[in-house]
C-alpha cells in the first residue's frame, strides 16, 4: 500500500526550542491512526505542518499518489487538495445557521466567482441532509450554529468535516467534552470513514483510543517515540517512563 | 408570498420610491428649493458609499477607513471630463468672435490656459489625456481606483496585515493620497481643485433640472446597487465573507482563499464608492483634495456605525439621518442655545454633539437605529455571556448579533 501522506525528516522549532526534531510519518489511504504523547510533544506542530499554518525549518512533506509537496502550498490549497482539519475546540461559524455552515464546507468551486454564481442544488441539499441525519442535526438545520450545545457544536464540525470530503482528516481530541453515548458514536463514526479515506485522531483519553482499534503512533519531545498496536506500544518500556508512567 | 430575507430589500426600495416621488412633486410645485433637491441628491449617493462600507466593514469585517479616497478619486475623474467640456465650450464662444474660427492647436491651448492659469501652467498634463472624452473618463471612474483598490489590497491583505493595522494604513494612503494632490504639480490644479462640476456641457436646461436628473441617478443607483448587494450578501458568497469577519483561520481550512475575498470586496466597494462620488460631484459643483481627508472616511464608518453595521438598510438610514442632521447643524439657521454662562452655537457643537451620539451608540445601541427594527420585531441578541460569535478583531459582538 502506498501512502497517501509522506513526512520525513521534518524539524522545526520555535526561538530555539524545537517543538518537531526530525519527525516521519506516514499513512496510507485508507488507515485509520491514533497519535498519543505527553503535553508538548508536537503533536499540535504536527497538524500545523501538514496544514500549512506553520512551515517547517527542514524536511518535506509529501501527499497524494503523484506526491505533492505541501510546503509550498497556502492553508487554502492544502485544504482544496483534501486535508480537513478538526479543532480540539469546536471552531463553526457562529452568527449563521448549521444549513450555512455546512453548504461553506459543501465541496465546491471555492474562488469568489464561482461563489457568486453559486446556485443550491437539489444534490447539495440531499448531501446536506445525509450528513445532518447521520450526526443527529436533522432538526437543527435553520438554527444559529451558536445555539447548539457543546457535543452538537463537535457533530456540526465533524459533518463540515465530511462535507468537505477529504482524502485526509486530521482529528484533534474529538472526544474531548463528550458523554460516553456521543464517546461511542464518535468512535464509530470514525472507523466507518476510515474504511475509505485516511484518519488521524490526535487524543489523550486511553480508553478512547483502545476503542479505535488502530495503529498507534507515540511523540514524545517532537519525534516518534513508538509506532505499533496500542498493546504494543504501552509494552514498550520508554513509552511507559515518559508518558503512560506518570499517570 | 416572499421569502422573510427578502422583506426588508422589498420595504427599502419601495420607500425609497415613494422619497423619489415625493420628492420631485414637491420640487415641480415649487415647495423645496434647487439647493436642498441637491442635498438630498448629494445624500443619496453618501449612502451609496455607505453600502459599500457596511459590506466590507458589516460583512467581511474589515475597518477600511480610507474609502471615501475612492469617492472623491470617482469625482475628480468625471469631473476633468465634466471642466475640460465646459472649458472647451467657453473656449470655442470666446474664439468665434474673433472672426477667424480657432484651429485645434488654439483650442487646447485655450482650455489648458483657462483651466491650469490658476496654478500658473499653460500645458495639460498627460493625465488629461482622456478628459476630452465622455466614455473614456466614465472608464477611468472604474479603472482608476479599482485599480488603487486592486494594488494597495493585494500588498496589505498578501501581508495579512489585520484590524487596527489596516485601518491605520488605509488612513495613511488617502491622507497621502490628498497630499499629493494639494501639490500644484499633481496635474489636478492643487488646492483649487475642479470646479463649476454644475454645468454640463450641451446642456441648455437650468439647474432646477438638472438637480432633478442627478436626484433621480442617484436614487437608481442606490436602488440598483441596494438590490445587487442584498443578493451577495444573503448568498453563499455572503455567508463566506461574514465567515471570515467571525474566523478566517477556519475559513482558509475550508479552502477558501481569505486574501483573495479580501481584494475582491475590498476593490469592489472601492468601485461603489468611486460611482458615489461621480455622481456627488456634479451635484457638489466642486471638488479639491479637503475631501480627501482622513476624517471624510471616518464619518463614513460613524455613519455605518450608528445605522448598524452588518444590515444594509442599517448603513442608508445612518447616512441619511446623521449627513442630513449635519447639513442642518452646520447650515447655521438652528437657534444657539443660549445657558447664561455661555452660548451653545451649533455650527461649532455639532461635532460635539455627533461625537457624544457615536459612543453613546457604541455603549448602550451596538446595533445602532437598526436595532430599533429588531426591537419591534421581537428579535432579541443571544445570551452568550458576552462572548463575541468569533475569535477575530472584527467579528460580530454578542449584542449586535440576531438569536
Amino acid at each position: 500500500m502506498s501512502a497517501l501522506l509522506e513526512v520525513s525528516g521534518v524539524t522545526v522549532s520555535f526561538d530555539g526550542f524545537r517543538a518537531i526534531n526530525n519527525l516521519t510519518f506516514s499513512i496510507g489511504a485508507a488507515e485509520l491512526r491514533a497519535i498519543i504523547g505527553p503535553n508538548g510533544a508536537g503533536k499540535s506542530t504536527f497538524m500545523d505542518i501538514v496544514t500549512g499554518k506553520t512551515r517547517p525549518d527542514s524536511g518535506s512533506v509529501n501527499f497524494g499518489e503523484r506526491p505533492v509537496s505541501l510546503l509550498k502550498l497556502s492553508e487554502a490549497q492544502i485544504a482544496r487538495a483534501g486535508i480537513g482539519r478538526k479543532f480540539q475546540r469546536p471552531t463553526v461559524f457562529e452568527d449563521q445557521t448549521v444549513h450555512e455552515n455546512l453548504t461553506l464546507a459543501l465541496k465546491a468551486a471555492r474562488s469568489p466567482w464561482a461563489v457568486l454564481a453559486w446556485r443550491k442544488s437539489a444534490a447539495d441539499e440531499d448531501r446536506i441532509a445525509a450528513l445532518t441525519a447521520q450526526v443527529g442535526l436533522a432538526d437543527s438545520l435553520a438554527k444559529k450554529a451558536g445555539t447548539l450545545s457543546h457535543g452538537q457544536k463537535q457533530w456540526l464540525e465533524i459533518a463540515m468535516l465530511l462535507a468537505q470530503e477529504p482524502r485526509l482528516l486530521l482529528v484533534d481530541e474529538p472526544a474531548a467534552g463528550m458523554t460516553l453515548a456521543e464517546r461511542e458514536k464518535t468512535t464509530e463514526l470514525l472507523v466507518d470513514i476510515a474504511r475509505t479515506r485516511a484518519v488521524v485522531v490526535v487524543e489523550h483519553d486511553m480508553d478512547f483510543v483502545r476503542r479505535l482499534n488502530c495503529k498507534v503512533t507515540v511523540l514524545h519531545e517532537g519525534a516518534v517515540l513508538a509506532e505499533g498496536s496500542l498493546d504494543h506500544v504501552t509494552k514498550n518500556q520508554t513509552v511507559i517512563d515518559v508518558y503512560l508512567g506518570r499517570g | 408570498m416572499t421569502h422573510p430575507r427578502h422583506r426588508s430589500a422589498l420595504i427599502f426600495l419601495a420607500s425609497l420610491a415613494i422619497f423619489t416621488i415625493a420628492v420631485t412633486i414637491a420640487a415641480q410645485f415649487g415647495l423645496v428649493s434647487t439647493s436642498f433637491v441637491k442635498t438630498l441628491g448629494k445624500t443619496l449617493c453618501l449612502c451609496l458609499a455607505a453600502l459599500a462600507m457596511d459590506l466590507i466593514w458589516g460583512y467581511a469585517g474589515i475597518l477600511s477607513l480610507g474609502h471615501m479616497a475612492f469617492f472623491a478619486l470617482g469625482g475628480y475623474m468625471v469631473g476633468m471630463w465634466l471642466m475640460y467640456a465646459r472649458t472647451e465650450e467657453i473656449v470655442i464662444a470666446s474664439m468665434s468672435n474673433g472672426g477667424l474660427p480657432a484651429t485645434p492647436e488654439e483650442i487646447s491651448q485655450g482650455i489648458a490656459t483657462q483651466i491650469f492659469g490658476v496654478v500658473g501652467a499653460s500645458d495639460l498634463p498627460a493625465i488629461w489625456s482622456f478628459a476630452n472624452s465622455l466614455p473614456l473618463q466614465l472608464a477611468l471612474v472604474v479603472a482608476v481606483p479599482g485599480l488603487l483598490a486592486l494594488i494597495f489590497g493585494w500588498l496589505a491583505f498578501r501581508s495579512r496585515v489585520t484590524g487596527v493595522y489596516l485601518s491605520i494604513l488605509t488612513q495613511a494612503m488617502t491622507l497621502a493620497l490628498a497630499l499629493y494632490l494639494f501639490q500644484n504639480d499633481s496635474g489636478l490644479r492643487g488646492n483649487n481643485g475642479l470646479s463649476g462640476l454644475q454645468n454640463l456641457p450641451g446642456v441648455t436646461a437650468g439647474q432646477d433640472a438638472v438637480s432633478l436628473w442627478f436626484f433621480w441617478a442617484s436614487a437608481a443607483a442606490l436602488a440598483l446597487t441596494y438590490v445587487g448587494l442584498h443578493a451577495i450578501v444573503s448568498g453563499k458568497f455572503g455567508s463566506v465573507i461574514r465567515a471570515i469577519r467571525d474566523d478566517e483561520a477556519r475559513v482558509r481550512f475550508l479552502g477558501y482563499s481569505v486574501e483573495g475575498y479580501k481584494l475582491f470586496v475590498f476593490t469592489l466597494t472601492a468601485v461603489i464608492c468611486a460611482f458615489a462620488g461621480a455622481l456627488y460631484y456634479p451635484q457638489a459643483g466642486i471638488i479639491n483634495p479637503a475631501e480627501l481627508a482622513p476624517i471624510a472616511s471616518i464619518y463614513l464608518a460613524v455613519w455605518v456605525a450608528v445605522g448598524g453595521r452588518g444590515r444594509l438598510y442599517g448603513a442608508v438610514i445612518g447616512a441619511a439621518l446623521v449627513s442630513l442632521l449635519s447639513s442642518w447643524f452646520t447650515g447655521g439657521r438652528v437657534p444657539s442655545v443660549d445657558l447664561g454662562i455661555g452660548t451653545i452655537n451649533w455650527v461649532d457643537w455639532w461635532l460635539v454633539l455627533l461625537g457624544l451620539t457615536f459612543v453613546c451608540v457604541t455603549l448602550f445601541s451596538p446595533k445602532g437605529i437598526g436595532g430599533l427594527f429588531d426591537r419591534f420585531a421581537g428579535v432579541h441578541a443571544p445570551d452568550r455571556k458576552g462572548a463575541p460569535l468569533g475569535p477575530d478583531d472584527g467579528s460580530l459582538q454578542e449584542k449586535e448579533a440576531q438569536e
